[in-house]
């Protein structure tokens, strides 16, 4: 973990005080950025067919959003106000191409599949929301946790949109470097005399959206505090 | 020390370094992943070719199976003579190889026909038939669409076709890439003159042999494709010519 060092604080806060565990807890319940502040919905929805696509297109935002908070965070005190919203769209900006430099050389299978979906994390309204709202204000340390919590707040229901869809769709479960594994024995299928055909319909990007829903529905039956009137 | 961050000196200042920071940073960062990224665009060329061919492999057996396939790689010029051939493994550093004519660099450079020269693939397909696969490179909606389309013998018959694109739309024109729309290429005929094959937006009679449909909602990427394999089969057309009169005259 990476703690600020170079700033002097009067009173060092222990690494996983409350208050930085709730900078990790709460996005991945009570603030979800997906099922509560519905953002980041776009790419939820196209490239979470197949779990090896979730698995990289999550842990690019997570890497696109811990640097890009550690950076602003270290900045913040020399960005110049006139100019931050630039500022932070140049920073998000090179480290989402630089990902997708990498992406193209090490995962050339994926990366064409995630297709403009690794361009559009500039435009991932949660990227430039966290460093507006958060980076901006607080010291590297806190920000990190942000990102982190905020990161995977976003790749848990990518994850379980594209696990439900990939199984219920296709009828396999892949995992970048594995390639797609099909579980289910070969003559299950209609194709084949059995009784058994994969949903067309997961595969179409709707059923993300109807995924993301029961997710929703789940979360907010359990805790009514999240349900707006 | 305090820092006037609002002083317009300041502020340009910042946003001259940050560019060049930036600048440099990104530079590097393309430059040392260019050679596994050419080595992967390589890979997908010839999984592509073959995949015109009806043949599937993967990216790491693409450099393998690409030669025991394709026979023999030639290039040639817009009058349709014969300027170069190459055969065997693939050497990216050799530039005379017709297999390394970057075709999306010369259609992009807007270069007369005449100036330039066109790969062809002589390949040999599972059953054993002679089959020319040609690349088309052309423009979606969005960017660059681009494949290969693959010609009997007769070379008037399609075989075969793969298509791919940059930025078309998902589930609209990005459906170019999938096999649903070019197994409907397989078996289609070419015309004796332009058009010779045509991408038609609705009302395709169904006998006919020189079209397929469109894609509903892709109608500017549909156009793109089937103006590519106009425009390139215009320009192979000559070399075609003079290989069925020769081979009549023996």
């Amino acid at each position: 973990m990476s703690t600020d060092n170079s700033v002097v604080t009067p009173k060092r806060e222990s690494l996983f005080s409350k208050k930085n565990r709730k900078l990790l807890k709460d996005p991945l319940s009570d603030s979800n950025p997906i099922t509560i502040q519905v953002l980041g919905i776009c790419s939820a929805l196209a490239i979470t067919v197949q779990l090896q696509q979730a698995v990289i297109m999550s842990l690019s935002v997570l890497f696109v959003m811990v640097s890009g908070n550690v950076l602003v965070s270290l900045l913040r005190n020399l960005i110049p106000d006139r100019i931050r919203i630039i500022v932070q769209l140049v920073i998000v900006a090179s480290l989402v191409i630089i990902v997708d430099e990498v992406l193209k050389a090490y995962q050339p299978d994926i990366s064409e599949k995630l297709s403009v979906f690794v361009g559009l994390i500039i435009t991932n309204c949660i990227i430039m929301g966290r460093l507006e709202a958060f980076a901006l204000a607080n010291k590297p340390g806190p920000s990190v946790f942000d990102a982190i919590g905020n990161g995977m707040g976003y790749a848990w229901v990518l994850l379980v949109v594209s696990i439900v869809r990939e199984i219920f769709g296709s009828g396999a479960i892949s995992l970048p470097g594995m390639g797609q594994v099909k579980f289910l024995p070969q003559d299950w299928f209609v194709s084949s005399g059995g009784f058994y055909e994969n949903n067309n319909l997961m595969i179409l990007p709707p059923m993300a959206l109807v995924v993301v829903g029961i997710i929703i529905w789940i979360q907010r039956s359990r805790n009514e505090a999240l349900i707006e009137d | 020390m305090t820092i006037n961050k609002n002083n317009t000196g300041y502020t340009f200042l910042f946003s001259i370094l940050m560019v060049l920071i930036v600048g440099t940073a990104l530079a590097y960062t393309s430059l040392s992943l260019k050679p596994l990224q050419k080595k992967n665009a390589a890979d997908k060329k010839m999984v592509d070719i073959l995949g015109a061919i009806g043949v599937a492999t993967t990216r790491g057996g693409a450099e393998t199976d690409f030669p025991s396939y394709v026979k023999e790689r030639l290039s040639i010029n817009s009058d349709g003579n014969v300027l170069n051939s190459s055969s065997g493994n693939v050497d990216p550093a050799d530039s005379s190889d017709p297999f390394n004519i970057d075709v999306k660099k010369d259609y992009r450079s807007k270069k007369p026909a005449s100036e330039l020269s066109f790969p062809l693939y002589v390949c040999e397909s599972m059953l054993g038939d002679t089959v020319y696969v040609i690349p088309v490179v052309g423009s979606g909606l969005w960017g660059p669409i681009w494949g290969f389309v693959a010609l009997e013998s007769d070379m008037n018959t399609i075989y075969g076709a793969k298509f791919d694109h940059k930025t078309e739309t998902p589930g609209l024109g990005a459906e170019i890439k999938d096999n649903e729309f070019s197994d409907k290429f397989k078996g289609q005929k070419l015309r004796d003159a332009s058009p010779y094959f045509t991408i038609l937006k609705g009302g395709r009679p169904i006998e006919d042999q020189y079209s397929v449909d469109g894609i509903t909602g892709g109608t500017i990427t549909s156009v793109g494709v089937g103006e590519m394999i106009d425009r390139t089969i215009t320009i192979y057309q000559h070399y075609f010519e003079s290989a069925i009169n020769s081979s009549d005259l023996l």
